[in-house]
């Protein structure tokens, strides 16, 4: 039990973490399109080792078994939806706040 | 083959859902079975049961593939959060082209949905053999473009 309970742990805070860093990273990064990127933090690395974390709180359950399924559909649709709001972001003529000494200023969409 | 396999699967996804699994719940198992046949039904009248809808062609590769994309997923993860971390924030956006030489179209959403789902890069746009991709850092970009990703994907549809 004191394993268990100490994996899920492991497993909790660092999940935790990450998704506070995901969200201090929608603060701190200049543009809407790096701001994408933040937010994948706590999409995959953090909801994973929360959802992880609860599961081994779970133990083998009907609960754990709904856990998994949560995982693989936030797995599943948090990629496409970010795709999704870039896409309109890019069709709607929003510039990307572009640092990249080689192609400087050559944004292949404008 | 598909049928069968759409079959038994969404009974299993019913009893994993329900917890109905003791046998002295006749009719409730009954009744499980028969909206499972009833989805399977309806499902066949819109006749997306092929490769597309229920891709088991693909699931001997995904073995391999899923724990690969994890350890990506992992390795992409820790680099953004010391980045966002460090007070100099070292990024350095841009947008690149990757060529995906996959066939089939679910493939190139696999493709598109994996790069998407790395942290420091998201990929914006898909046309026939080109995906437009944001990427955070100069190594997020040339790690994609490096087309190790492309290669596995492409690999899954063997």
């Amino acid at each position: 039990m004191m394993i268990i309970d100490v994996l899920s742990w492991i497993c909790l805070i660092p999940g935790c973490i990450l998704c506070i860093i995901g969200g201090l990273g929608l603060l701190r990064l200049p543009d809407f399109y790096s701001r994408m990127h933040g937010g994948g933090v706590t999409d995959t690395l953090g909801a994973s080792l929360v959802l992880l974390g609860l599961m081994f709180q779970g133990g083998l359950t009907m609960i754990t078994v709904k856990l998994v399924m949560i995982l693989v559909i936030l797995l599943l649709t948090s990629p496409t939806s970010t795709h999704a709001v870039g896409k309109a972001a890019l069709m709607s003529g929003l510039k990307p706040f572009l640092n990249n000494p080689d192609n400087k200023g050559k944004n292949e969409h404008d | 083959m598909r049928y069968i396999f759409f079959c038994v699967f969404s009974f299993v996804i019913w009893l994993l859902w329900s917890g109905h699994y003791a046998l002295h719940h006749p009719l409730i198992l009954t009744m499980g079975m028969l909206s499972c046949g009833f989805v399977v039904y309806l499902v066949s009248r819109l006749d997306i049961v092929d490769e597309e809808g229920i891709p088991i062609h693909l699931a001997r590769h995904m073995v391999l593939y899923i724990p690969w994309l994890a350890w990506a997923i992992f390795k992409a993860n820790i680099d953004v959060a010391k980045r966002i971390l460090s007070p100099r924030l070292p990024i350095a956006p841009r947008i690149v082209r990757v060529t995906g030489t996959q066939k089939t179209d679910l493939c190139r959403v696999i493709f598109a949905n994996s790069i998407t789902l790395t942290p420091g890069t998201v990929s914006l746009d898909l046309d026939e053999e080109e995906i437009v991709v944001h990427a955070l850092t100069e190594e997020a970009a040339d790690d994609v473009q490096s087309g190790d990703m492309d290669r596995r994907v492409t690999a899954l549809e063997r």
